[in-house]
């Protein structure tokens, strides 16, 4: 018998360390140049309405990457289909290896997913309900108690552990939501507008633990809020009509609307000459006067120069005093506004 | 397998949870109940130790009952969304349909243990066959497995639960009462068919103690075919339009 239980102990134990140690290591390691999630050609149609048009791109791992659009965008109907709750009409994902049409068993199992809206069993307790996320996930029946405990504390719900969840206020509910999209340690998680309908410390929070988990999990999430996008992601995809209209870094994506060099000037001097001296510079080629900014020129650069020391040079040359000069950066919101119109 | 046991007991607490279960238990015995030891043509009327009127009230009861327990078990999921959430765990739509069933069904079962007193008194009052009785709970259980598939069913077909009531209600009659009706005013072959298809024939033939395999096929056909049907209403939103 205690040969038995000697045996029984050390398959435990060797079961914890498998799932604590070699699991984060695996994302980082092994497959570091194979990407996490390739989606490919994908399109999803509703009766005649094309939901989702013709998308490819891929993830790698460790990667966040911000899916932005305006509503109805399909930035959920992707999610969907990478989740494998709904089959796409055309295309193929493949997440972690494994393709969706063939092991959408597999791809479950590595997937944490917050759907839009967060639906929950309300009438269970918070401490149930992770149990049953758990167990239904496959977590091993002597770690459920353990990685529950886990998620309550990092997801704060320590003091409302054993309310049920139709108490809790919407900011509670959507923290159960992130505990149960990460109950079983998944690599990729998927999160549809996990900040929607919380208050701005909330959201700050819920942003630092995205950020947290990033460092280790490939990240999808979305969001119609830009700045939030711009604060959380590695990347950002801005999707409008089922199409991937613009992909990149948030900079790279500012760049790219920006295209000109843009700065506003103010010179101290007579307003027509400084206005035509300004013009008649070789690397300018527009120069508009501010509104409400009296004695402010906004000048445009030609393509792929900056006009910034002509500026200067051309100051010094006529004698006149530079009062300010500063670069206008382009928005984000700028950017979103071009390619969603 | 494990992943239905899985299902099911998440919905049996709920039903025990919420006011759902004890609900159904006590109207299920008050009525049948009532109906067999007090009212009418009760038991001691017929002055023969058997539970045939046990029975016959039963079959009219959890016809009832049976639909208000599957009405919510896939509409209430529609209509919060927790479907989606379900469908992205690591289970497949068979294991959520197969959970949901046997929830129900052991919550019917656990009703209907609870009248075995009926017929421990009424086997200390007289000769009772016992194979009748078995027969007739047997039957019982069968016929509440096919409700229950139909009403999880009609529950997958609608997000609001009253539809789904009245659907399974609507769709169960059929086999209650209208097929019997049918086979009575049809001859032949006809009539035949409309024999077969109503469940009140094999249901009669199992309460007598005797199990023929027909009646089997029969209510395992249904049984499956409800499950089937389900579970490709749930995987609908796979459909590639």
């Amino acid at each position: 018998m205690g040969y038995r239980n000697l045996l029984k102990n050390v398959k435990t134990l060797i079961k914890r360390l498998i799932f604590s140690v070699s699991v984060p290591n695996f994302a980082s390691e092994k497959f570091i140049d194979m990407a996490s999630i390739v989606v490919e050609n994908l399109t999803k149609k509703y009766g005649d309405q094309k939901a989702v048009d013709d998308i490819s791109f891929d993830v790698k791992p460790g990667e966040v990457v911000g899916f932005l659009g305006p509503n109805g965008a399909g930035k959920s109907t992707t999610m969907r289909m990478v989740t494998c709750y709904m089959a796409p009409t055309h295309g193929k994902i493949t997440v972690e290896g494994y393709q969706a049409d063939e092991h959408p068993e597999e791809i479950k199992k590595k997937i944490g997913y917050l759907p839009e809206n967060n639906p929950l069993y309300t009438d269970m307790a918070i401490i149930d309900y992770l149990k049953f996320c758990a167990e239904v996930q496959g977590v091993g029946k002597d770690i459920v108690n353990t990685r529950v405990r886990e998620m309550v504390d990092i997801c704060g719900l320590n003091l409302e552990r054993h309310k049920k969840i139709n108490e809790l206020s919407k900011g509670f509910r959507q923290r159960v939501g992130l505990a149960q999209a990460m109950i079983h340690d998944p690599e990729v998680l998927i999160l549809d507008e996990p900040t929607s309908g919380l208050d701005p410390n909330q959201i700050v929070e819920i942003r630092n633990l995205i950020k947290e988990l990033g460092k280790e999990k490939t990240v999808i999430l979305s969001s119609h809020i830009l700045s939030e996008v711009e604060a959380t992601c590695d990347r950002i995809l801005i999707i409008n009509r089922g199409k991937i209209v613009a992909d990149g870094t948030s900079d790279t994506l500012r760049q790219q609307a920006q295209g000109q060099e843009l700065v506003s000037v103010k010179i101290d001097g007579d307003e027509s000459r400084v206005k035509k001296a300004l013009l008649g510079l070789a690397s300018v080629e527009k120069v508009n006067e501010q509104e409400n900014r009296k004695g402010f020129f906004l000048v445009q650069s030609k393509p792929e120069l900056s006009s910034r020391k002509d500026i200067f040079d051309l100051c010094v040359k006529n004698k006149w005093y530079l009062l300010e000069m500063t670069g206008i950066e382009t928005k984000l919101e700028d950017v979103f506004r071009e390619v969603t119109n | 397998m494990k992943k239905i046991w899985i299902i099911a007991n998440r919905e049996l607490a709920s039903y025990f949870d919420s006011l759902i279960a004890y609900v159904m238990i006590i109207l299920f015995l008050g009525m049948s109940g009532f109906f067999t030891w007090l009212f009418g043509s009760s038991i001691f009327l017929i002055g023969q130790a058997s539970l045939q009127v046990f029975f016959g009230i039963s079959y009219w009861t959890l016809f009832f009952f049976i639909p208000a327990i599957t009405m919510r078990s896939l509409a209430e999921e529609n209509r919060s969304g927790t479907i989606e959430l379900l469908s992205t765990k690591a289970v497949s739509d068979r294991e959520i349909v197969v959970g949901k069933f046997l929830a129900n069904l052991i919550l019917v079962a656990i009703a209907l243990a609870c009248t075995i007193p009926y017929y421990i008194t009424v086997a200390t009052l007289g000769n009772i066959d016992h194979g009748a009785t078995i027969g007739g709970y047997f039957g019982l259980i069968l016929m509440s497995s096919m409700y229950i598939s139909i009403g999880i069913f009609a529950s997958s077909l609608t997000n609001n639960q009253i539809v789904a009531f009245l659907l399974a209600l609507f769709i169960g009659i059929f086999f209650q009462i209208l097929f019997d009706v049918m086979a009575t005013s049809f001859t032949g072959t006809v009539g035949g068919i409309f024999d077969f298809l109503s469940s009140r024939t094999h249901y009669e033939s199992l309460s007598r103690g005797v199990i023929d395999s027909r009646d089997l096929i029969y209510y395992f056909s249904f049984i499956i075919a409800g499950l089937l049907l389900s579970e490709t209403i749930l995987s609908k939103r796979n459909w590639q339009h």
